[in-house]
């Protein structure tokens, strides 16, 4: 059959087969191996990634540990800190009430006595009054000495024993 | 170099190169062998410029053809040999190329169908491969003596329309391949709908390859042109048309491949539509 353009069946077989070898001896030869290679390549550098980002994440993750153990520990020690503050304040507390009653048991005792004295005191002026009042009036009685004088010895007697008793 | 010395270098440059043109001019024999309209015509038709290859009379594509495979395997199995099992991965030059070679066409079958791409990675590889090298290989100019006893340049395997037609039909059928093995029967009718495929791919090849051919014997067949212009026309233009069919017959062929293997979703059945149509109804029906 004569077809136009000089096409060749044969012709077109013998092309086809040629391009058949070279398409087989290319991908055996070239093709495979080198894409082997390549995902061989790319299989381990994408290994390496993920190791690298599970690194990451672990490392991360221990981080985020540590950093919650920190903050836990910030935490008993703030507790201990205000637990040690408490207490010290109730030491505080405790001594200084100790110290207030000890002041007003001192202050009271010190009333009471001032009080027991001031007593003592004005009995005995009391007592050195009567005394005197009693030498007076036998020495009135005795004229030993004029009625004004014995007076007089007695007003002065008094007047200084009275401000005796009066502080 | 002095100044005396450089002219003296300039002026021998240019007398040996007179020298050359007379010499070009004088020994020609004035007539050709051929005349322009034959040489044109036979690089169509290829009717009566055969060479014997093993009984048979080829057109000169074949051969070219034949070397062009043979050159090709010869290159891939010493880089198999030597290169590859020295591969790094941190690559050299010659890694690179040829990393950049395979992965160029890779990645050019697994963008244009990112479903099936195995076998589609290795034929564009292979095909993309055979038109650039076929195509440039036209400007080795390798002579074979014709059947009527006439020396002729061999030209690119696919300026002959035999083996234009050769890789448009090849690339239909693995583009076929690939609608079967996605899609079945339904992968057959998408693929036949695209009828006038090998058609256009085989003479898009022969035509751009013929119309480089044509325009190279045409500047050779004049002695007045073979200066300078064939620089530009010879290698620009052939190296030019070497990348842009084999961009072309790989990306169509990628295209193709990619659409008819694409998986179809199902559409949903029609008893299982109506039930959705009744469920969606029911609640909207029931006030009334």
């Amino acid at each position: 059959m004569n077809i136009p353009l000089n096409i060749d069946w044969q012709q077109i077989l013998l092309h086809v087969f040629n391009f058949v070898i070279l398409i087989a001896g290319l991908y055996l030869l070239l093709y495979k191996p080198v894409k082997k290679f390549m995902d061989q390549r790319t299989a381990h550098y994408q290994e390496a990634a993920d190791e690298a980002a599970s690194k990451l994440a672990q490392a991360e993750a221990m981080e985020a540990e540590y950093q919650a153990k920190l903050a836990d520990t910030e935490a008993e020690i703030a507790q201990k800190r205000a637990e040690a503050e408490a207490a010290l304040a109730r030491e505080t507390a405790s001594q200084l009430q100790e110290a207030r009653e000890q002041a007003d048991k001192l202050i009271s005792d010190a009333r009471v006595t001032a009080q027991t004295e001031r007593e003592r005191i004005v009995a005995a002026a009391q007592k050195d009054i009567a005394g005197l009042a009693a030498e007076a009036a036998e020495k009135l009685v005795s004229g030993e000495a004029g009625l004004d004088g014995a007076y007089g010895s007695f007003l002065s007697a008094a007047k200084g024993d009275g401000s005796h008793g009066e502080r | 170099m002095s100044k005396k010395g450089k002219r003296i270098f300039i002026a021998a440059v240019c007398v040996i190169l007179v020298l050359l043109l007379v010499g070009i001019f004088l020994t020609g024999s004035g007539e050709k062998e051929e005349t322009i309209r034959e040489v044109m015509k036979d690089a169509v038709l290829h009717e009566d410029n055969k060479v014997s290859f093993l009984g048979l009379n080829v057109n000169p594509a074949y051969i070219s053809s034949c070397v062009v495979v043979g050159a090709l395997l010869l290159i891939a199995a010493l880089i198999r040999i030597f290169a590859i099992p020295r591969f790094q991965y941190v690559p050299g030059k010659l890694q690179l190329l040829i990393e950049e070679w395979v992965g160029l066409f890779d990645g050019l079958a697994k963008s244009n169908s990112p479903h099936r791409n195995k076998f589609l990675g290795a034929y564009v590889f292979a095909a993309g491969t055979y038109i650039f090298v076929g195509t440039v290989f036209e400007l080795f100019g390798i002579q074979v003596v014709t059947t009527d006893g006439i020396s002729i340049a061999l030209p690119a395997p696919l300026s002959d329309i035999n083996g234009a037609i050769a890789i448009g039909c090849f690339s239909y059928l693995v583009i076929l391949s690939g609608g079967i093995a996605g899609n079945g029967a339904k992968g057959i009718g998408k693929t036949l709908k695209d009828f006038s495929l090998p058609i256009s791919m085989s003479f898009r090849l022969f035509g751009a390859l013929l119309s480089g051919l044509l325009v190279t014997e045409l500047v050779y067949y004049y002695t007045a042109l073979s200066f300078v212009l064939p620089v530009v026309v010879g290698v620009l233009f052939t190296l030019l048309h070497a990348l842009i069919q084999t961009y072309v017959l790989t990306m169509l062929t990628a295209l193709f491949y990619g659409e008819v293997s694409e998986r179809t979703e199902k559409k949903p059945a029609k008893k299982q539509k109506r039930l959705k149509n009744a469920k969606g109804e029911g609640p909207s029906q029931a006030p009334a």
